[in-house]
């Protein structure tokens, strides 16, 4: 017999479950549906600005992936999810250049700072679509109409602004638009369902919303299929399903009890469920593993959390939406959160469980073992 | 039925379902293996002492004789595994490291290997003390791991009362057999080895906790068993690792061993189904520790199966007895989740070791890479004793092994393995646990 090379290593010597890179590859796919509806619904418009934000997060990942000498990450696949949620967040006529800027931001300032994936503290995502919030007020809520007519032919007006430039007033496209239509019922107003409500007062058709026959972001308004896709990660054990159902649960309850005290003020629960970019966020983007607890007590707290600040700043803040800024609050009480949820160990001192048989033997022998130990 | 019986099996909370593989070798019988014309038997393959050799070079020896004694209470004596004659005692290499003084024996290949050594002994007569002289005397072991002498183990201390006598036959670990086969063949020592250790410890009742993975034995047991008996059999989930004490005791009576403690502050004396049925076997005999059973198995031997092997067998003999030529291979004693890698086909087979494994090389080093903790929880929901296994990997990271162990009950883990198994990042978080620990030990020593 001759003599083999044998393998040293330590225990155990089995290993089984998805990868990084292919837990990474299945978001992707369930987040290609929530694309290739946005794309539907917005045109070309969309299509463009999700390739150029994509483009954006990847090439700045192998930049700094480059800069740093650090072994390129683009192949685990979680630069191009950054960028494919961050432009599902954008309004579909976001400037093209803007959303590049974007993207930069979401990799360089949200990843790459804290020492790329798995120390990164924040949803690099939601970094990409603050950052833009304050930088380009206007743009970031300028909403243009869904499935307008000739959307696959010509590009929303302010999609090509040019670098550095302000986008044009979309005005007098929505209103040619609108002229274009058959139903003059269905006219855009330039409002989210979301903005129609903390603004005018207006609530939308609770089915619409199910089925994204609504406006608003580009990727955020069908929230049936979002809830699909994010079933499709669950079923293959690649999201924590604790955590958009936490959210949805305390953005629901928080929305309940406002809706009790003033049914006028207030939008009914379901409204706040459906609408804007709760569905989104609490599948996609709250459920994004880095910057979550792990505790399980932690994970509860994580969600419910998020899910109140949303409605909190949605009724109370000067914003209609509030999702980005209660996950971004939320990952940074995560260590806060992790901190105090411990699991209670096994064999940690319990008495409701029948421990002991004569719980006066268990004092003795606490003692006699520190003695034992002594002794050896 | 057998989902029925799932649903009700208790369990732990917590764990993995590692593939089983246990099919290779679960169906095969016993089979004795040939004597290596050399053994090896080394003086310390226990926790404890080393034995003190009675033996010198030159010397015969008869199959089952005592060749070393026990070096004071923990500690275990060794015998002769064949008729033959001591060459020498050396210093040689063993599966554990370092290497250790062997006694060298060369086989008669002439003489017949029948155990001519022991007398009757009449055990029910016996007080406990002499019992657990006469199990000190067999030279038995905890079969199953770590090597803890069984007679220490089945000592309780004075002042704890012991009720149940909780007997594992869960063998957990992917690919191994062997309690499973002695379950089936050697069922009347293991009653008999309960009956003897509900002797000594003083208990009612005992129950043999048996996954539902093995319900052959089971029923086989359950067969010798009468009406009120006071043993019984409680079937546990298949899972991983119901194989732990702790964990066993949790599954079959609901009670928490605590942290640090031993399984007697819950009044229970924990045995393995291998370590029962050998003293069912040796005892009544005055016989000695001489050979164990041991699977031999995985995709690199063409005879897989479960052999009774001598203690002080060569690896390489009863590698190349089970058909293995030598391919680049992974060899393992022991089970794939808690089992070690050896470097040297040249070590003896020794008390402790249940199981020979020969896996393929980790070929796809792609799926080697780690990557940083991505926070997912898997660990958390793996492990059976509810650590923080993705902290403690974080902490590990960055040195901080004094928190991991005052904050993070670092010391409480067992070293299963089950968050390593889980992890997507394919942290070695079991190994870096293991450093810790043996840092945090060095530093307390200092
Ligand atoms: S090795 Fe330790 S930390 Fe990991 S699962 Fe087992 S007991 Fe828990
Ligand atoms: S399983 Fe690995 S990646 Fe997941 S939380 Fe645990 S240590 Fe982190």
């Amino acid at each position: 017999m001759k003599q083999p090379i044998v393998e040293i290593r330590t225990s155990p010597h089995i290993h089984s479950s998805p990868t990084v890179a292919q837990i990474m590859r299945n978001v992707i796919y369930a987040l290609v549906p929530l694309a290739v509806f946005a794309v539907y619904q917005f045109g070309i418009s969309a299509l463009a600005l999700i390739i150029t934000v994509i483009l954006s997060t990847l090439l700045t990942e192998s930049l700094f992936a480059w800069l740093s000498g650090r072994d390129n990450t683009i192949n685990d696949s979680s630069a191009a999810i950054t960028g494919l949620l961050l432009a599902l967040t954008l309004p579909p006529g976001f400037p093209l250049w803007m959303g590049a800027v974007a993207g930069f931001i979401a990799i360089a300032l949200g990843k790459t700072l804290f020492g790329g994936i798995g120390f990164n503290v924040f949803n690099p995502a939601l970094i990409g679509r603050a950052f833009v919030q304050a930088a380009f007020p206007v743009s970031i809520t300028t909403w243009t109409p869904a499935f307008a007519p000739g959307r696959f032919a010509e590009f929303i007006p302010s999609t090509l602004t040019l670098p550095l430039m302000r986008p044009n007033d979309l005005t007098p496209w929505i209103e040619q638009v609108n002229s274009n239509l058959a139903n003059k019922m269905d006219a855009f107003t330039g409002a989210t369902p979301l903005a129609a409500w903390k603004f005018d007062g207006v609530t939308t058709d609770t089915m619409d919303l199910l089925t994204g026959m609504v406006t608003g972001s580009t990727g955020e308004s069908a929230a049936l299929l979002i809830v699909v896709c994010g079933m499709y990660l669950v079923i293959r054990k690649m999201m924590d399903w604790r955590i958009p159902v936490s959210v949805l649960a305390g953005a629901f309850i928080t929305a309940l009890i406002l809706f009790l005290i003033d049914s006028e003020q207030y939008p009914d629960p379901l409204f706040v469920l459906l609408s804007g970019g709760l569905m989104l966020g609490a599948v996609f983007m709250a459920s994004d593993m880095v910057g979550t607890p792990v505790t399980p007590l932690g994970v509860l707290l994580y969600g419910l959390l998020i899910g109140f600040f949303t409605v909190i700043i949605r009724s109370f803040g000067g914003l209609p939406e509030g999702v980005m800024y209660a996950i971004l609050l939320g990952n940074a009480l995560t260590p806060l959160i992790e901190s105090f949820t411990q699991p209670r160990v096994y064999g940690e001192k319990r008495m409701d469980k029948k421990m002991v048989v004569e719980k006066t033997v268990v004092g003795e022998s606490v003692g006699e073992k520190t003695a034992e130990e002594n002794a050896s | 039925m057998r989902l029925l019986q799932s649903f009700f099996a208790k369990t732990f909370a917590h764990g993995i379902h590692p593939p089983t593989s246990k099919g290779q070798t679960d169906h095969l019988a016993i089979r004795r293996m040939p004597f290596s014309p050399r053994m090896m038997v080394p003086l310390s393959q226990h926790i404890g002492a080393p034995a003190k050799v009675l033996v010198h070079k030159g010397q015969e020896v008869v199959r089952g004789e005592p060749i070393a004694r026990a070096e004071g209470f923990m500690s275990v004596p060794m015998h002769a595994p064949v008729t033959g004659i001591v060459e020498g005692i050396e210093l040689m290499p063993t599966a554990r490291g370092p290497k250790s003084e062997a006694i060298i024996i060369n086989t008669y290949q002439a003489a017949d290997q029948q155990v001519l050594y022991g007398a009757d002994y009449e055990w029910q007569n016996a007080s406990t003390e002499e019992l657990i002289q006469q199990i000190q005397n067999t030279g038995m072991v905890g079969l199953g791991g770590a090597g803890f002498p069984s007679h220490v183990k089945m000592q309780v201390p004075e002042d704890h009362v012991i009720d149940t006598l909780v007997v594992n036959g869960c063998e957990c670990e992917p690919y191994l057999t062997t309690d499973h086969r002695l379950m089936l063949e050697k069922t009347d020592s293991l009653i008999l080895g309960i009956r003897i250790a509900l002797r000594i410890s003083g208990a009612q009742r005992a129950i043999i906790g048996i996954e539902d993975n093995k319900m052959d034995a089971v029923e086989t047991i359950r067969e010798r068993l009468t009406e009120d008996d006071p043993v019984s059999v409680g079937v546990v989930k298949t899972k991983y690792p119901q194989g732990s004490e702790k964990l066993l005791i949790t599954a079959l009576l609901d009670r928490e061993v605590p942290s640090g403690g031993h399984s007697y502050h819950v009044g229970v004396v924990v045995n393995n189904v291998a370590t029962l049925a050998l003293i069912g076997e040796l005892l009544p005999k005055q016989q000695g520790l001489i050979e164990r059973v041991v699977t031999i198995a995985g995709p690199g031997v063409t005879k897989p199966g479960n052999y009774l092997v001598p203690m002080g067998t060569p690896l390489r003999f009863a590698l190349e007895y089970a058909g293995y030529f030598g391919d680049i291979s992974r060899l393992i004693l022991g089970g794939p989740m808690m089992g070690n890698t050896v470097a040297s086909l040249d070590v003896p087979m020794t008390k402790t070791v249940s199981g020979i494994l020969v896996l393929e090389q980790t070929h796809d080093s792609g799926k080697q890479k780690t990557y940083p903790c991505i926070q997912c929880s898997r660990c958390l929901d793996a492990c059976p004793i509810n650590l923080n296994p993705s902290q403690l990997g974080r902490l590990a990271a960055k040195r901080q092994y004094e928190v991991m162990a005052d904050q993070f009950h670092l010391n409480d883990c067992f070293e299963c393995g089950s968050c390593s198994y889980v992890c997507p990042s394919n942290i070695p978080l079991v190994q870096y646990f293991r450093i810790a620990k043996s840092v945090n030990r060095e530093r307390v020593a200092a």
